[in-house]
């Protein structure tokens, strides 16, 4: 790569031709606020000119001199570097540029800051701190707002928006057909759905990526705390469930490092917060192996529909009921596992703890907005209960606990609970990574078909973040084709393969959210801004370091494979029978539906 | 998609063909349905993204951006007013005002019998005979606002008696 001389705040460095001047300056130990640039040009629309510097551009004349033209004001997340020139951000004009710049935003702005949900993590805050903004310099008209909290999943609330266009960004990156777009013009643009719906009535599958990119509190999931305070004071017993990748990650709302597992913290803080049980979703996971994996051997040995699809992520199961439901017949017919945990829960735990089924809530903390709406869904209600009652996210619980006065990092390490149910293997850990259903999966389908454990238990070919992983196995001499896709712009290539009839797999996994479950729609944010001790490449390697703690958590574990989980062989011989009895497909099984993109308004 | 006739899937699947070879067809896909029907409704966004693969949120963004585009359907007759600077100067929000005025409908917007719409024009180039009214393509030089009345009564007339 081509290197480039040139001079920041008069000091002569070499970079790599083609960076714009914002990420120069970064490389070379400079932070120039921004709202708008994100992630390596992932959103670059110089939208928010927050981020203005002065520049000089240099030319040799015939001498070889450099002769300087005109001192100006740039967006620098656009303007691409140029041999010898001179970038200058602490003049006074550039930082009055910046404030500016951001007291524009602020005068069009919700300052409900107190009351917000992103306080402390909001950029604009942040960049008002920086630059010294004040927000009531410009005081005028506001443009009209749309405030959306009509699904459990996602709320939208425009007068926080300040319009720099990551969420339509990373919708459409994740998804290829982005839901979030600009609309209107002028000072009446704001950001939302087509026709400014709510995001049920929107080909909107709830996955919270937006969420994860919002520099501020425009785009939240909805707080469900008030619900697990008012099941506290109503004296039910209330129990709780964690989902394998919450635990790679609540330590970041502590100021951890990234990758850092705190089950043992988690599992404290959760008894402490009043928790009566605290389970582990992994059990479940375990069990939902137990099902798929029979039901896919199933297919395969009756002439069944293949593939066949898993059915974990509430993101992907929305996706296929939106957007492809004449191939809801390949999808798996298992409840994702923790509405499997919380069927098992109230119609076998409760009865055998002496509890009535109906004073069980069940809560679930998960990395992901979309599970609030899925455990809201119809299809997951068993015997008249809801198999969930309430989901927080991994940033919720964070919030919880932090508001209920514990020092986290303090913390002693405890154990789940496992009376009955509540062991797992390392197979049900890696659920929380792209991939991993598919290996927990394959581990467990190599023992049925070959009574044999898979040598050195890991199933290599399904880690990593490639878009689309596939292998083929010989399992007993029958050969069994498997892809792995995370995002629905992957999922759709193999999508479209089955609905022309050329699909070659078996069985596919598939994730609603880059990188499974470690980057849902409910975990910590990554910010550069907020995380001065990470490395500076933090925005490419946050996934792996998460992911490397789910791993490890497989590694330390005894049993990993799913049919070795002592508990669940005693589920089905004391109460299930065998993986798809009868009671197994009600309580553990469900139906999908199909629905239009945009319903009549 | 239930509201297109199949003539009208049949005609607009033939304008999104008509670009099918172009590397960003959108503009001009939007812009020959306008033509044709005057509005590009949701459903007929859902129908050119599955022809070309934009998305509607894409789609429906750039058809709010242009004020060319419509999502409703217009009247019959559209009045667009110039506010360019010399029209501006010489009286013409008087006179937009007066067709708002007699039509009861603000700028952008159509009478209930689907008749008139009026469209508030940045310059329309015709700055000599300020100020500039052009109603579907006809222009009218000088409008006075005492001549307002008369303009719609002759189309009302016209309108009415096609109808």
């Amino acid at each position: 790569m081509a290197k480039i001389n040139l001079i920041i705040e008069g000091i002569p460095y070499e970079v790599e031709a083609g960076l714009t001047v914002l990420e120069a300056a970064r490389l070379c130990g400079y932070e120039i606020p921004t709202l708008c640039a994100f992630n390596h040009g992932e959103c670059n629309r110089g939208s928010c000119r927050v981020c203005l510097v002065e520049v000089q551009e240099g030319r040799k004349n015939d001498a070889g001199e450099v002769m300087y033209g005109p001192q100006r004001l740039v967006a620098s997340c656009v303007y691409p570097i140029t041999p010898d020139m001179k970038v200058i951000i602490s003049s006074p004009k550039a930082t009055a540029a910046r404030r500016a710049s951001v007291e524009l935003l602020l005068s069009n702005h919700s300052m409900k800051c107190q009351q917000c949900d992103k306080n402390e993590k909001c950029e604009l805050l942040h960049v008002a701190k920086i630059t010294g903004a004040r927000e009531d310099m410009f005081l005028g008209t506001q443009t009209e707002t749309t405030y959306d909290d009509v699904t459990p999943s996602i709320v939208r609330d425009t007068s926080k928006c300040v319009l720099c266009g990551r969420c339509v960004a990373r919708c459409a990156n994740a998804h290829g057909d982005g839901v979030l777009t600009f609309q209107n013009r002028g000072f009446k643009t704001i950001i939302g759905p087509a026709q400014n719906r709510t995001f049920d009535k929107a080909p909107c599958i709830m996955c919270g990526q937006c969420i994860n990119v919002c520099p501020t509190g425009a785009l939240m999931e909805k707080n469900d705390i008030a619900k697990v305070d008012a099941a506290m004071a109503s004296g039910k017993y209330v129990v709780v469930q964690t989902a394998p990748a919450v635990r790679a990650a609540l330590g970041e709302e502590f100021g951890m490092k990234i990758g850092t597992p705190v089950t043992g913290k988690m599992v404290a803080a959760l008894r402490r917060l009043g928790f009566k049980k605290v389970f582990d979703t992994n059990f479940a996971a375990d069990l939902t192996i137990m099902e798929e994996a029979t039901e896919l051997l199933g297919r395969i040995k009756n002439g069944g529909k293949l593939p066949m699809i898993t059915s974990c992520s509430p993101g992907w199961v929305n996706y296929a009921e939106i957007r492809y439901n004449d191939l809801l017949g390949h999808l798996s017919s298992c409840k994702s596992p923790h509405e499997m945990m919380g069927s098992v829960l109230k119609h076998f735990w409760a009865e055998k703890a002496g509890i009535k089924a109906e004073d069980l809530f069940v809560v679930s903390v998960m990395p992901c907005s979309s599970k609030k709406y899925e455990a809201d869904r119809e299809q997951l209600k068993t015997r008249g209960l809801k198999d969930v009652d309430a989901v927080l996210t991994t940033r919720e619980l964070g919030r919880l606990i932090k508001r209920s006065g514990i020092n986290f990092v303090k913390l002693p390490d405890e154990e789940f609970d496992m009376d009955l149910i509540g062991e797992y293997t390392g197979a049900g850990v890696i659920f929380g990574v792209t991939g991993g259903v598919m290996e927990a999966a394959v581990r467990t389908a190599h023992f049925v078909l070959t009574g044999k454990e898979i040598e050195g238990v890991k199933f290599e070919a399904a880690r990593g973040f490639d878009g689309i992983k596939e292998a083929s196995l010989d399992l007993n001499g029958q050969t069994i084709n498997i892809a792995v896709a995370h995002g629905m712009k992957n999922a759709k290539v193999l999508l479209d393969q089955i609905r022309a009839g050329e699909s070659k797999y078996h069985f596919i996994e598939i994730m609603g959210c880059p990188g499974g479950c470690i980057n849902g729609g409910g975990q910590p944010y990554v910010r550069e801004c907020f995380l001065p001790n990470e490395d500076a490449d933090i925005l490419d390697t946050y996934k792996a370091k998460r992911a490397a703690a789910l791993y490890s958590e497989d590694e330390r574990q005894t049993v990993r494979q799913s049919h070795n989980n002592p508990q669940i062989k005693a589920l089905y011989e004391q109460f299930l029978g065998e993986p798809n009895s009868h009671l197994a497909h009600e309580l553990l099984h469900t139906e999908y539906v199909a629905r239009v993109p945009f319903p009549e308004n | 998609m239930a509201h297109l006739s199949d003539a009208a899937v049949a005609k607009i699947n033939e304008i999104c063909d008509r670009y099918a070879d172009e590397r960003t067809p959108l503009m001009m896909i939007l812009s020959d349905i306008q033509k044709e029907y005057g509005y590009i409704p949701l459903e007929v966004q859902e129908l050119v993204s599955a022809k070309t693969g934009v998305s509607v949120a894409e789609i429906y963004g750039v058809v709010t951006f242009y004020s060319f585009f419509s999502l409703k359907p217009k009247g019959k007759y559209i009045i667009g007013v110039c506010l360019g600077t010399a029209c501006y100067v010489k009286g013409a929000q008087q006179v937009i005002d007066k067709f708002s005025e007699i039509l009861k409908i603000a700028p952008g917007e159509t009478t209930e019998d689907g008749l008139f719409t009026i469209d508030a024009l940045r310059c329309i180039g015709a700055c000599g005979i300020a100020p500039a009214v052009s109603i579907n393509g006809k222009v009218y030089p000088k409008v006075e606002v005492k001549a307002i009345p008369g303009i719609i009564e002759e189309l009302r007339a016209e309108g009415g008696a096609n109808a």
